[in-house]
């Protein structure tokens, strides 16, 4: 398959796009009108997602909220005993907060990805990581959205 | 005749005046001014062997100026009372300068006018090139001339050639590096131009290419300064595509990325860097924070809030600098490295008394030259002023009022907005508002003065994000400049409270009524970002009024009443 650089970007490049490739972007949300919270308890089956691991990387200000860049990676040792299995990210203040779970294996090498979405106002951007062992860990940065126009 | 400097150095040798009985003002002045000489300005305890030299915002001013230091920087969350939220007489007790002193009159607003009639001008390219002279005679082979930016835009002929009057200048006092933000508003095609031709680094490790995330321009520039392995960092404005138009390099994309610089702190101390300094135009608390967060800077040489601190800023091991605008100050800071590790400093902002401090003949002329086509239009007097006419501050200046004043009357708008730059020269009162002086507080690339109609919802919502991004808690998030200056209108901010609800008692001057959210308001105002605003320059529209009220008086404005400071 001949996968051009930009089609590699618009899956969700980095290290890891290639692979996940394959089952990269699922549309997240069947559901009309849930919450962050929502998505992350259904996605956690209720479980604590413990701070760590997880980091996500926002601009603090958007430069264009129509295609902010996002990348997060989870620190693993990518093992077939210990290795990320999915990852749920989210804009809280989206009208859907869904934007995608990326899905992971011990083949991934690396547990890591970037993509641009699309922010409707300032809110949190938060990355949810499910380890093969079960554990959940979460990272949030909160992307501010300007009118702009008035700095110097 | 004999000039300013003539007397003041004739002052200096009669020494013995100083302190004399009965001390009229000739003699009062005649002391203040004995306390400068040049090389009292130039004195410096020479130290170690790496010496930075640092020039920021200048703002395309070539020539001396007058510059009045903010009265209100309101200081939020951790910066709350620290430096540079210091002003007026807080400032000079802080760092024990007495008042009426020249140090209290180049770093203080405390009785600007009446100071600046006695001391005079501050800046000028050609002085300031006096200064490096001396220090690069000394310390030649241990110096590097730092520039941080916004030095290409600001003024009448630097609009004019496109900032070619700048380059030109500013490659004859050969800096090592530069880092940038305005310049970026002379549009991408332009900036490539000088940048392809420049005898020196253009450096921004945070300007990446917005559709490939890749570094768009060189990260760092590794020198050998005194035996020492110096790496110097560029970090551009990251806010440029939100506070300027966005427009005129849309493939750019910018930002703090806290990430990147660590990486190319750790890749340059890899590369056998002793000293890390990072050329900054995040603004002074985004440094303050970076230099919380990223290990390994020695030096951030910081630049875009205008602020001039008389001492260095610690942060763990790091020393921020803040050397001021306009050309008013040049810091040197002195290393001892050794071991690979900096063991010692000593630091001067040296202040640029221009009638202290003798021109370098070299420059003069070639200022004189470059300016010499636009001379007849940048002396045309379209007015007086009888008020001090000044921008800095945190929520209005005399200049932004007058700007609004002609915005409101020339354009018929109801309220009328002036952006917070906190570029521009002072004029004091009695002086002629001349095209030089004017353009010095409006000289941009995008002036268009826009007639239109918003409602009071917008303008509330306006007036919030500005709000935000000068006083969200969490440096990160500012973008420096300061509040939007608005004209016809009244309004109370808080500033402790959170975005949305900070702003409150919007007031039309006019009636007296309070401004409906529902109703359409005429307003005007310039510098949009948005490609394709029409309306006539700013400077037209400043410059007709000025003509035709011959002479302008700016009342103290008291319609933004400011609480949680």
């Amino acid at each position: 398959m001949n996968v051009t650089r930009r089609q590699a970007l618009g899956l969700g490049a980095g290290a890891a796009a290639v692979l996940v490739a394959g089952t990269a972007v699922v549309p997240a949300f069947a559901k009309e009108k849930q919450t962050a919270d929502d998505a992350i308890k259904a996605f956690t089956g209720g479980a604590e997602a413990k701070s760590g691991k997880v980091s996500l990387t926002t601009p603090e200000i958007a430069e264009n909220g129509n295609t902010v860049p996002v990348t997060f990676d989870v620190e693993s040792p990518m093992t077939s005993d210990d290795h990320v299995a999915e990852v749920l990210v989210l804009a809280d203040g989206n009208p859907r907060p869904g934007v995608a779970t990326f899905h992971f294996s011990e083949l991934s090498g690396e547990a890591s990805a970037s993509t641009r979405i699309r922010l409707a106002k300032t809110q949190n951007v938060i990355a949810v990581a499910k380890m093969s062992n079960g554990d959940f860990y979460m990272d949030k940065k909160l992307v501010k959205v300007t009118i702009g126009g008035c700095g110097g | 005749m004999i000039s300013r400097r003539e007397f003041l150095q004739a002052a200096v040798a009669a020494g013995a005046i100083v302190g004399t009985a009965g001390a009229g003002s000739w003699q009062a002045l005649a002391a203040r001014q004995a306390l400068m000489s040049q090389d009292d300005l130039l004195k410096f305890p020479t130290m170690g062997n790496v010496t930075l030299v640092h020039l920021t915002d200048i703002h395309a001013q070539l020539m001396p100026i007058y510059f009045r230091e903010p009265s209100i920087n309101v200081g939020v969350g951790e910066a709350k009372g620290q430096p540079p939220h210091l002003t007026g007489k807080d400032f000079l007790e802080m760092y024990k300068i007495a008042p009426e002193t020249p140090d209290a009159y180049a770093l203080s607003s405390v009785d600007y006018s009446a100071l600046a009639s006695e001391y005079g001008r501050m800046g000028g390219i050609d002085r300031i090139a006096t200064v490096l002279n001396s220090i690069r005679a000394e310390r030649e082979a241990n110096t590097l001339f730092l520039d941080g930016g916004d030095t290409w835009q600001g003024s009448y002929t630097s609009l004019q050639t496109k900032a070619a009057d700048m380059v030109e200048v500013m490659n004859t006092l050969k800096p090592d590096a530069m880092t940038s933000h305005w310049e970026f508003t002379y549009g991408i095609d332009r900036v490539k131009e000088i940048v392809e031709n420049l005898p020196f680094a253009f450096l921004g490790g945070n300007i990446f290419d917005a559709e490939w995330e890749e570094p768009a321009f060189e990260a760092t520039k590794m020198f050998e300064r005194g035996g020492v392995k110096v790496a110097v960092i560029g970090q551009a404005f990251p806010y440029l595509p939100v506070a300027n138009p966005r427009w005129m390099f849309p493939n750019l994309s910018f930002g703090i990325r806290e990430e990147q610089v660590q990486k190319n702190v750790d890749a340059a101390r890899d590369d056998g860097a002793e000293v890390v300094v990072l050329l900054s135009h995040n603004g002074f608390d985004v440094d303050r924070k970076l230099a919380s967060r990223v290990k390994g800077i020695d030096v951030i040489l910081t630049g875009h809030t205008h602020d001039a601190l008389p001492e260095p800023v610690i942060v763990g091991k790091t020393l921020l600098i803040a050397s001021g605008s306009h050309g008013k100050f040049l810091s040197r800071i002195d290393l001892d490295v050794r071991d690979g590790e900096v063991k010692g400093y000593q630091y001067k902002l040296i202040p640029i008394f221009s009638d202290v401090i003798a021109p370098d003949k070299a420059t003069t002329e070639l200022v004189t030259k470059v300016r010499a086509p636009f001379e007849k239009e940048l002396n045309t007097v379209l007015g007086k002023t009888d008020s001090l006419l000044y921008r800095r501050g945190n929520f209005n200046g005399t200049f932004d009022d007058l700007i609004c004043d002609a915005l409101i009357e020339e354009r018929e708008a109801d309220i009328a907005m002036s952006p917070g730059f906190r570029w521009g020269t002072t004029v004091l009162p009695d002086q002629d508002i001349t095209v030089e002086l004017l353009h010095n507080a409006t000289s941009m690339t995008y002036p268009a003065a826009y007639r239109s109609e918003m409602t009071g919802k917008l303008i509330h919502d306006i007036l919030e994000d500005v709000a935000d991004n000068l006083f969200n808690p969490d440096p990160y998030y500012q973008q420096g400049g300061d509040m939007v200056r608005v004209g016809g209108m009244g309004y109370r901010i808080d500033v402790t409270k959170p975005i949305g609800s900070r702003i409150t008692d919007m007031t039309l001057l006019k009636s007296g009524e309070k401004i409906d959210p529902a109703k359409n308001y005429v307003v005007a105002g310039w510098a949009s970002v948005n490609e394709g605003t029409e309306g006539p320059p700013i400077w037209d529209v400043v410059a007709n009024y000025v003509k035709r009220k011959k002479t302008v008086a700016v009342t103290p404005n008291t319609s933004v009443k400011v609480e949680g400071v």
